[in-house]
């Protein structure tokens, strides 16, 4: 996110899910889509059987979609900036590039082809092992086309070098002009239903609704007139951060609203001793999580599904979710409980609806600013919305970058924090799979996708298999540098040898006892796509 | 681009080059009956309900595949026509085991319409049902191919629309059937459960397992939403009965971004909220070291009202931080930061988008 605002002045997914089925050119990478965003894996498969559009896939696992791309790139885990730097050399060198673009609508092109230069597809084939030719043809096919279409997800950005990533992504894009046109853009593909909406509502350390950053006074006088209150000028804590906080002692409190991180952290080991060293842990969830279980209180909520609002999907859409059913028992729905805490520590707030609370939002978040309920009674619409007339934006940057040139990043490649060695000798990838989501919280609680997908498994290359002794379906031990878990093997050649890869949904054999903490510098991502394991038969 | 004229039933009409006569005649507001014909995929003139009489033509065609000419003369309702309809239906009816009393799709199945609006007492025919046995080897899709028409529907939403390409037609003439290759169960095969096949199924071949007897579909409350798993963000109703979650159905009309497509976890993965461990009280530890036991709401924010106030005084605002989330709504997180900054006071307010 902080990479695609940099290079764009705004974070969001450019365009929109409709127009991935009417495009030219798909370049996906980091994204397995067919699994973890089915529906828009959906558009991409149609795109390419009954559009005629041309897909290329940039991913060391061979996930769904290899099936038909005209184009695979396997690039060993890590190396993403290496191979879209490469796949810039081409295009630069066998000028490719939109430069009438590139001259009115950009800045820092020449930084970027000084960078550039030396990633000759020679040179990134011995990095990335993506042989050459591959590499230029791909080049060749995005740059060609009228139209072209980015789909990126976690496997661009959670790598120590994710905002540097998604930079590259950026440049690649504006470099041949596809950034502002229908059926172009980058599309950053968020993972879970609302993490848009949880950014465009301020719930980041650094900014308020609407990306307004803290350190801005007229923002923030704005917000001190509408709520009454001061409020603090400078950036507060990311979520590693304050568990780095509460093990230090200086957070006493947290007040978790409908997150796990006891299943979602990186190193589980530190994140449970950090928890366990607040005075107060506050706990709100439908189900009494591995994070609950450890609050002093917990306070049960409302699902989806017994409760109104609002979600904004990966294209910027804001839709209704409606009250279906009653809660069970006492459970509230979210907005209920802040408001009846926040009565009672004596800072009145009135609401008795979710649509009140939309009204506020309207006032005080441009973007929102026309987004009534009233109007999207029948279909959601895309922000930016800033008045009641306005359609909502179907696709950004048109004419004009929201930061107003789409600025270029001269970007190096930078090897992951931790690599094998001889005590572990293997890369461990982590992710998620068609049937669970997240930490489990939902979808082991539900029969089919149980049924489906009842337990964690290792995948791991037939070659490493042999060589460790390790049978399909057996039991095998998993360690890296900060914890092991027990857990079963399935020998696949989805995985390339020497990377193995299993989800994070599972409690019994949780793949974040293992991951690497080390942190993006700028995003603050932890590097869930590589850290280094050993494996054996258990 | 000048329009081409041609009548129906006696109506002027025009229509574009390139379409069917099926068309033609819904954009006219005219019934034509259907059931293998379904949007979004390739028309096959498989079932022929949709017969039509065409002015010189020597034999009645069907209206979904028969694009449309200058001049042409159409008829959608002799007795002619609808003789055949009833030929078709009756034939479709007595080849199955379509017993609508215990059928899930009772008041919701095209073929029990179409039986109706042709006004088919009784089928003439006495055909022995196949005798499949009901496939029951998962807990979401139930197949009972007995009420197969071979409409092939299924088979092109599976290839056509998901692009899941798992359902064909498998062996030839009477021992004709569809599903996954080499005859495997649903569960056995390839198949993602995305429920595309179940969803355009017109008869009771094919139903969502969970909901069997758990409502009628004209006791159901639809309730339109949004799915609470991944970024799509797609557009669906929870079918309510009795205060229930009995099933999720998606709906074309709806439109963007799924235009009535799911994926299994929007399918098959709400049943979590009728959950006997959901949390229904409050929670309080009331000593540190000592178990999570219940206790009031009145006592709860209380306790957390308190604790939060005495912790603010002693260390400042800063020493209190708040976890929002990617799975509560836009008003929910826009109000969790507003009490972590105006109420608290504290700077830290933060998400797992980076997770
Ligand atoms: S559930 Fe989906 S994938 Fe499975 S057979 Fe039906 S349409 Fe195909
Ligand atoms: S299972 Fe349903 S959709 Fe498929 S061919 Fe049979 S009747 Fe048609
Ligand atoms: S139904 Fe599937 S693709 Fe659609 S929003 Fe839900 S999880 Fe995503």
């Amino acid at each position: 996110m902080a990479g695609l605002a940099a290079a764009f002045g705004s974070g969001a997914m450019t365009n929109s899910i409709d127009e991935i089925e009417f495009t030219e050119v798909i370049l996906a990478t980091g994204t397995n889509t067919t699994e973890n965003h089915p529906i828009i894996g959906m558009k991409v498969k149609r795109a390419v059987r009954q559009q005629g559009a041309k897909l290329i896939v940039i991913d060391p696992r061979e996930i769904a979609l290899t099936k038909y791309a005209d184009i695979w790139l396997r690039q060993k885990p890590g190396t993403d900036v290496a191979v879209l730097n490469g796949l810039m050399n081409v295009i630069i060198s066998e000028k490719l590039y939109d430069k009438p673009y590139v001259e009115e609508r950009t800045e820092g092109f020449e930084a970027l082809a000084k960078v550039v230069e030396k990633y000759t597809p020679d040179y990134v084939e011995r990095i990335s092992g993506v042989p050459a030719e591959d590499l230029k043809a791909a080049a060749r096919l995005y740059a060609k086309a009228n139209r072209a279409s980015i789909l990126y997800s976690m496997g661009i950005t959670q790598h120590i070098s994710g905002t540097d990533n998604v930079k590259s992504v950026a440049n690649l894009a504006m470099l041949c002009g596809n950034v502002g046109i229908e059926g172009g853009g980058v599309n950053p593909l968020r993972g879970q239903n609302n993490v848009q909406g949880a950014c465009d509502m301020g719930c980041l350390p650094n900014v308020l609704p609407a990306y307004q950053p803290v350190g801005n006074d007229e923002a923030r006088a704005k917000f001190e007139k509408a709520w009454g209150v001061a409020l603090p000028a400078t950036p507060g804590l990311t979520i590693m951060e304050m568990m780095n906080a509460a093990h230090a002692g200086d957070l006493k409190a947290l007040y978790i609203m409908g997150e796990n991180p006891m299943l979602s952290d990186p190193d589980l080991a530190h994140v449970e001793e950090s928890l366990r060293n607040l005075d107060l842990l506050i706990v709100q969830d439908i189900f009494l999580s591995e994070t609950a279980a450890l609050a002093d209180v917990v306070l049960p909520c409302a699902s989806f599904a017994e409760k109104d609002g609002t979600f904004t999907n990966t294209e910027r859409r804001v839709q209704r979710i409606r009250k279906a059913v009653e809660a069970p028992g006492e459970a509230k729905a979210d907005w209920e409980i802040i408001t009846a805490l926040s009565n009672r520590m004596g800072y009145a707030m009135p609401y008795t609806s979710a649509e009140m609370i939309m009204e506020e939002i309207n006032q005080l978040t441009p973007s929102y600013a026309g987004i009534t309920y009233g109007r999207i009674e029948r279909e959601g619409l895309q922000w930016p919305c800033p008045n009641t007339d306005h359609p909502g934006t179907q696709y950004l940057h048109k004419d004009r970058f929201t930061r107003g040139r789409g600025l270029f990043h001269a970007v190096e490649y930078v090897p992951p924090a931790e690599l094998p060695d001889q005590d572990y000798p293997l890369i461990l990838s982590t992710g998620r799979v068609l049937y669970q989501y997240h930490t489990g919280t939902m979808t082991r609680h539900s029969k089919g996708t149980t049924e489906r997908y009842p337990e964690n498994l290792l995948e791991i290359h037939p070659n490493d298999a042999t060589k460790y002794g390790i049978k399909d379906g057996s039991l095998v031990k998993v360690a890296s540098r900060r914890g092991k878990v027990k857990i079963k093997a399935a020998v696949s050649q989805r995985s390339p040898e020497g990377t193995v890869f299993m989800t994070f949904h599972f409690r019994e054999a949780a793949a974040n006892l293992l991951t690497n903490p080390a942190l993006d510098p700028v995003g603050k991502i932890p590097e869930y796509k590589v850290c280094a394991v050993r494996v054996e038969a258990a | 681009m000048s329009g081409i004229k041609l009548t129906i039933n006696g109506l002027e009409v025009e229509a574009q080059p390139g379409q069917t006569v099926l068309e033609v005649a819904r954009d006219n507001h005219i019934y034509i009956p259907t059931l293998c014909q379904y949007p979004g995929t390739t028309n096959v003139g498989a079932c022929r309900v949709c017969l039509v009489e065409v002015e010189n033509a020597r034999t009645l065609v069907a209206s979904c595949c028969m694009p449309v000419t200058s001049g042409m003369v159409v008829r959608t309702n002799t007795e002619r026509v609808r003789k055949a309809q009833r030929l078709i239906v009756e034939l479709l009816w007595s080849s199955g085991d379509h017993n609508c009393l215990t059928c899930e799709r009772n008041g919701n199945c095209e073929l029990q319409d179409l039986v109706y609006w042709l006004k088919i007492d009784k089928p003439r025919f006495n055909i022995d049902p196949p005798g499949y046995e009901i496939e029951a080897t998962n807990t979401m899709i139930q197949r009972d191919l007995n009420k197969c028409i071979l409409c092939g529907r299924c088979v092109r939403a599976c290839n056509e629309i998901q692009i899941n390409e798992v359902l064909d037609f498998t062996m030839r003439g009477s021992e004709a059937k569809v599903g996954p290759a080499f005859d495997l169960d649903y569960i056995q095969s390839e198949c993602v459960f995305c429920g595309e096949c179940v969803n355009v199924c017109p008869t009771g071949a094919l139903t969502f397992k969970q909901a069997r007897f758990a409502g009628r579909p004209w006791e159901m409350k639809k309730v339109r939403t949004t799915c609470t798993y991944c970024g799509v963000g797609c557009q669906m109703d929870l079918n309510v009965h009795e205060g229930k979650i009995v099933s999720v159905t998606g709906n074309r009309e709806y439109g963007t971004p799924n235009t009535g497509s799911l994926c299994v976890k929007g399918r098959f993965g709400v049943d979590f909220v009728h959950h006997q461990d959901r949390l229904k009280k409050p929670l309080l530890r009331r000593q540190k070291g000592g178990e999570l036991t219940e206790a009031s709401w009145d006592e709860a924010i209380d306790f957390v009202a308190e604790r939060l106030s005495a912790l603010k005084k002693e260390y400042g605002s800063d020493s209190i931080a708040g976890l929002s989330s990617a799975r509560c709504t836009n008003e929910e997180n826009y109000l969790f930061q507003k009490f972590m900054r105006a109420v608290i006071g504290s700077r830290h307010v933060d998400h797992c988008a980076r997770l």
